[in-house]
């Protein structure tokens, strides 16, 4: 699958070899999330000051294109763009022309002919990322902020990111990822993470239907009974059970689901006792999590969130903010 | 040139696979028909074209490829198949352009006489608008002139199916079923394995395709009908077929070009060139489907041209129409095959003439009496594949800025001249 993941990430680096978009962790060389991280390390304190920003996108025109409904994720964005001082637009996209017959290249062309820098851009269709940026002008950055299934490499990054934070590398960690694999962007940009910063010991836990054998092939183990998934992990990475697909049979009821799968204390004493609790949000109690362990002292839900900010700024910054024209 | 007038193509090398004749042979056309091979058949002189060093093959018999409707045929996709030596094409119902009474067929017949570039074959349709209930008028569809009858790749449950077997083999039709199964595809844009996994595709697993073959043979084998299987692209399939050919059920089958060629791997960064159905599947897929080629037990290969391209190809992935421009790529490609040895020519030149034909129970062959369609070839001639040289509206194709082999010269249709390659300015 390397080659595949080349052809994903090449379009990536401009021809000096800089970070031009990010659409997938798929294909980028690890260098890139190391600078990514260090260039994370040197913003995360801005927002503990009081004046919260600094110049590296000023004069600088981000738009936040969500045709998929997403709060934490724009929210976070929108305060990443504000605090790297870039205008920012968020168009609404449910009253916008896409919604009037316009294409998404048109829409697309329009927002590019206003002279913009930088899309960020959430859609419900795979793909629906590169596409955009095979279309944009040389000058344009785009940052994928969610396409269908295939990837959020942001959300991605900030939990490495915290990881990272936690434990200073992750080499060697053991990590598992549990819940609704097949439908998730989320747990794909976090095996394409994983791997290229040396964990090797990956387990995707959950039923069939929602992690079949075939996604092994993307270089992990399945395991469909969490008490093997979960043995000895460092890291339990928690994925939305996506209630809108049960009504394919994906999963009998919440009832069940939570039964067999739920991230439970008990399911968690097979896990290592200082393992790490982590979920992309938003999460749904009771049915993948329980309270008590999403609220509990392993979890990182929370500084995730915080850290989603200095992530977002430095993928802003790297992509939105390179060229000799910036303040930076 | 009136059909009276003769014609001789001279000094060609002519290959007819439907009677293994391979040889240099002149042909002698007149009324629209071929009226010698070989030696004149009387002093009688006409117009001569020397096509020494080139082929003379039976125009190509394509059993899936789109041109519009009955009531707007496109011109410019006919001459596209014109340039790429088809002169047979079969024409499936389709949801906006339903063959399913004999007045609409006898419209897309009409049409294509008046274009007069192209024969097209018109497969009526199994159901009344394609709706998988009731049956269509399949006896006055036969006598419109339809051989075949199918569903264009609309659901139909295995009940209405039985019947229609039943019904169309007393018509003497041959029933038409695509190799994928509506309910297991449902959804899916590509196949189902590690690249949709990787690419969060929602994929269309062999299932499809083995449940759908698998429902066919076995009411074939009940019901005796005729039975022609279109788009098979997985190993799983070649193996269902290559086992009711052997147990002497009347089946035939047909792939696309594209599935000979490229794999699920091919779609890349979500290259709309490659988002087709039957979806590119794996390697060992291909390998099946080649050696199938190889030893016949694959009857035709199709361009399966869908000229799609502007908004319906700039979309998502998942989004976009399946399908690509493939008229002028067929004849090269299998050619191709040929090259990259494996395929020995004659199978490959049967594939796209005398066993389509066979399906459709007309043309396909070179033979004394037969209508002079056919096709002047310039085996070794490449070509990149552009705006220059491609006939189709469409540019969404796998083989787009591609330098191809095999070139078609001169397409004649019933002795007429429909196509003839226009030589650039330089005289190469």
């Amino acid at each position: 699958m390397s080659g595949l993941a080349q052809r994903l990430g090449a379009i990536q680096y401009d021809a000096q070899g800089r970070l031009r978009h990010l659409l997938t962790l798929e294909g980028l060389r690890r260098e890139t999330l190391e600078e990514l991280f260090t260039l994370a390390d040197s913003l995360v304190e801005v927002g503990a000051r009081s004046v919260k920003n600094v110049p590296l996108l000023r004069g600088k025109t981000v738009v936040l294109l969500f045709f998929e409904a997403s709060t934490r994720t724009r929210t976070t964005f929108e305060i990443a763009a504000k605090r790297l001082s870039a205008d920012v637009v968020t168009l609404d996209v449910p009253a916008s022309s896409t919604s009037k017959g316009e294409s998404l290249l048109d829409t697309i062309a329009n927002l590019q002919a206003m002279q913009t820098d930088a899309f960020v851009v959430r859609h419900a269709d795979s793909g629906a990322a590169h596409l955009i940026a095979r279309n944009v002008a040389p000058q344009v950055a785009v940052v994928n902020a969610g396409d269908g299934c295939h990837a959020h490499p942001t959300q991605a990054l900030l939990d490495l990111y915290t990881i990272r934070q936690r434990r200073g590398s992750l080499a060697g960690l053991k990590v598992a990822i549990v819940g609704d694999v097949l439908h998730s962007r989320v747990a794909r940009s976090q095996l394409a993470g994983l791997h290229l910063l040396g964990v090797s010991d990956i387990r995707l836990v959950g039923p069939a239907t929602l992690v079949p054998q075939r996604l092994a092939q993307l270089g992990a183990r399945v395991c469909h009974d969490p008490r093997e998934g979960l043995a000895d992990v460092d890291v339990v990475m928690m994925l939305r059970l996506q209630r809108e697909r049960m009504a394919g049979g994906f999963v009998p009821s919440d009832r069940e689901y939570f039964e067999l799968y739920g991230l439970t204390e008990t399911a968690l004493t097979v896990a290592k006792p200082d393992a790490l609790v982590m979920h992309p949000g938003p999460i749904n109690r009771g049915v993948e999590i329980a309270s008590a362990v999403a609220d509990g002292g392993r979890s990182l839900i929370l500084p995730q969130v915080t850290n989603g900010i200095a992530i977002r700024m430095a993928v802003l910054a790297q992509t939105a903010g390179r060229g000799a024209d910036t303040d930076a | 040139m009136p059909e009276t007038t003769r014609l001789t193509l001279r000094g060609g090398r002519v290959i007819n696979p439907a009677s293994g004749t391979d040889a240099q042979l002149d042909v002698h056309i007149e009324g629209g028909r071929i009226i010698g091979l070989g030696a004149a058949p009387d002093s009688a002189r006409g117009q001569i074209i020397d096509v020494a060093g080139h082929w003379v093959l039976p125009g190509l018999v394509d059993l899936s490829g789109q041109v519009g409707s009955p009531d707007a045929l496109s011109r410019g996709e006919l001459l596209a198949a014109a340039a790429g030596g088809i002169t047979q094409l079969a024409v499936a119902p389709r949801v906006d352009a339903g063959l399913d009474s004999p007045a609409v067929i006898g419209r897309l017949r009409d049409g294509a006489r008046a274009l007069g570039l192209l024969r097209l074959a018109p497969i009526g349709a199994l159901t009344a608008g394609l709706c998988g209930e009731q049956l269509a008028e399949l006896g006055l569809l036969r006598r419109a002139g339809c051989r075949l009858v199918g569903q264009g790749g609309q659901p139909i449950g295995a009940r209405v199916l039985r019947r229609a077997f039943e019904y169309a083999r007393g018509h003497d039709l041959t029933v038409v079923v695509d190799a994928e199964d509506a309910q297991l595809a449902a959804g899916g844009c590509m196949h189902e394995g590690a690249v949709s996994a990787q690419l969060g595709l929602t994929g269309i697993p062999v299932a499809a395709e083995v449940a759908a073959l698998s429902l066919a043979l076995a009411l074939a084998t009940t019901c005796d009908t005729r039975i022609h299987l279109h788009g098979l692209s997985s190993a799983a399939g070649v193996a269902l077929l290559r086992a009711a050919k052997g147990a002497g059920l009347p089946v035939t089958a047909d792939t696309p070009i594209w599935n000979l060629h490229y794999t699920d791997l091919d779609i890349g960064a979500y290259d709309p060139a490659f988002h087709l159905r039957p979806p590119l599947r794996e390697a060992g897929d291909r390998a099946a489907l080649r050696e199938a080629l190889a030893d016949g037990t694959l009857d035709a290969v199709c361009s399966d041209h869908r000229p799609y391209d502007g908004e319906a190809k700039r979309q998502p992935f998942a989004r976009c129409a399946a399908g690509v421009a493939g008229f002028e790529a067929l004849l090269p490609l299998i050619l191709d095959l040929v090259q990259g040895g494996g395929l020995p020519l004659p199978r490959a030149l049967a594939a796209v003439t005398s066993g389509p034909a066979a399906v459709l129970g007309d043309g396909g062959r070179l033979a004394v009496g037969a209508l002079a369609d056919l096709c002047v070839v310039d085996p070794g001639r490449a070509w990149t594949v552009d705006a220059s040289t491609w006939h189709s509206g469409a540019q969404c194709t796998p083989v787009w800025g591609r330098t191809l082999r095999g070139r078609v010269l001169l397409t004649l249709l019933g002795g007429q001249a429909v196509y003839r390659l226009q030589e650039p300015a330089d005289g190469r």
